[in-house]
């Protein structure tokens, strides 16, 4: 049975039929959308590599049953540039070196989005690791990654002071 | 995609969720926040021909203050637990808890109920809502039932909810005054399972326990209560001595096995360890304000 989803991908109103109602959020955005940015790791909730935000909060989109997710906006890591210019995230995990191979990296920077919204952890590094202890990295970039967290806390809230 | 076949339907109401389930004689699933069984199906442990979504039936939402204590919706996620302003004043050992489960994108969409109905021996809410003495709602096709936590957990992953019926909320009974209660685990990692946790719940009066509830997880089949710890506890000072004892008495309460992370001796020392730090830390704590 052909069953209909509609999402609010990075800002675009999508409309897609579903033959197989077995379609996980991330099976649908990398298989019929082409969004392939949002990685596949373990499948099964314990790498945090599929993450991306559901109505701005972060969720792993492997654990996400798509059609239960009806009418949600999803934004993906395709969705932060603003054109040209790199999300300050983005910009920051470059500047510190908080990758290596790479791919769990679109996880990390859509977490390290919610994380630094949620306004839990502030500058504080402890906070952060734990904030960000859903998404493992098998290179060990923690340590750049936590930098890149605190220097994109710093670059937002900068951001926000001027735009006041 | 993994998982084998099924369908899938969104109810919108409890009486059409329980019509769906009717009709697909027995070979159906809830789905809410699908965290444990979206992951089992890709697993193929399990195979039903149907999924019906409950995941936005609002019979099955909310946090509410009532004269019978806190309700909290079986779709309240993890999240919201850990946030809720009445959670953290009526009920803040699951506010202390939920910090401990799982890791934050989980925590925006795993609920509360579905974590329940699980049952899974190494999950800490189980424990707390036995330390809180809860009261599951349930609605099935012979209407609501209320069963107390103490005939709920029932064996591994196994409760006392039928197949076909829903856990539409739990009910926490008013704080007493003169609380004091703790959570605390050991994990190898933050987020991940513990390998041993403890919810304990004390009435102090004038420096005297006068009860006691104290229940760990990852030690047994079920969240463990340990009754011969709760009472060497009663009637006596919260001091050093009377820890120190209780802390004794502990091997006595769990018989944890042997299993391929732990030997179960390991397992028991830690649980001891575990309650002397919350029992040391409540009697160096002044009675919390209750709301109550």
């Amino acid at each position: 049975m052909t069953q209909t989803l509609q999402l609010k991908i990075n800002g675009s109103d999508l409309r897609l039929d579903l033959d197989d109602p077995r379609a996980t959020l991330l099976d649908v955005l990398r298989e019929r959308l082409g969004l392939t940015g949002t990685k596949k790791g373990c499948d099964r909730g314990q790498c945090g590599a599929c993450t991306v935000l559901i109505d701005g909060r972060r969720v792993n989109a492997c654990l996400a049953l798509a059609l239960s997710h009806d009418g949600a906006q999803i934004t993906t890591i395709e969705g932060l540039a603003r054109g040209e210019d790199l999300h300050p995230v983005q910009a920051a995990f470059i500047a510190d070196d908080g990758f290596q191979c790479g791919f769990c990296t679109p996880g990390q920077i859509m977490s390290a989005v919610a994380l630094i919204a949620e306004a839990e952890a502030g500058l504080d590094p402890e906070r952060i690791r734990e904030g960000m202890s859903g998404n493992l990295c098998r290179c060990a970039a923690y340590a750049g990654i936590t930098e890149a967290v605190l220097d994109a806390t710093r670059a937002l809230a900068l951001e926000e002071e001027r735009a006041a | 995609m993994k998982p084998p076949p099924f369908d899938y339907q969104l109810a919108d109401s409890v009486s059409q969720a329980l019509d769906l389930y009717a009709r697909s004689e027995g070979d159906a699933l809830w789905l809410a926040g699908g965290h444990s069984i979206v992951p089992s199906l890709a697993l193929r442990l399990q195979a039903p021909s149907l999924l019906i979504d409950i995941s936005r039936l609002p019979e099955l939402m909310g946090i509410t203050l009532t004269e019978e204590g806190l309700r909290i919706g079986a779709l309240a996620t993890h999240a919201q637990i850990l946030s809720d302003p009445l959670v953290r004043t009526h009920a803040p050992l699951l506010s202390e808890a939920a910090a401990h489960v799982a890791h934050p994108a989980i925590r925006n969409r795993a609920t509360f109920g579905g974590n329940l109905v699980l049952a899974d021996p190494a999950s800490e809410f189980p424990a707390v809502v036995r330390c809180l003495d809860a009261v599951f709602d349930i609605v099935g096709p012979e209407g609501a039932r209320q069963v107390g936590v103490e005939d709920f957990f029932l064996d591994l992953f196994t409760t006392a909810l039928e197949p076909g019926e829903i856990l539409r909320s739990v009910l926490i009974p008013p704080a007493p005054a003169s609380l004091r209660c703790g959570f605390d685990e050991l994990a190898r990692r933050h987020g991940d399972f513990a390998m041993v946790g403890a919810a304990v719940w004390l009435v102090v009066a004038e420096g005297v326990t006068t009860e006691a509830r104290i229940c760990f997880h990852s030690v047994g089949p079920t969240p463990m209560r340990a009754t011969l710890v709760e009472e060497a506890l009663r009637g006596r000072p919260l001091a050093a001595d009377e820890i120190n004892a209780a802390q004794a008495v502990l091997g006595n309460d769990l018989d944890p096995a042997d299993d391929v992370t732990l030997p179960g001796a390991t397992r028991l020392h830690l649980a001891r360890v575990l309650l002397g730090r919350i029992l040391h830390r409540l009697a160096g704590q002044t009675a919390m304000e209750t709301a109550a």
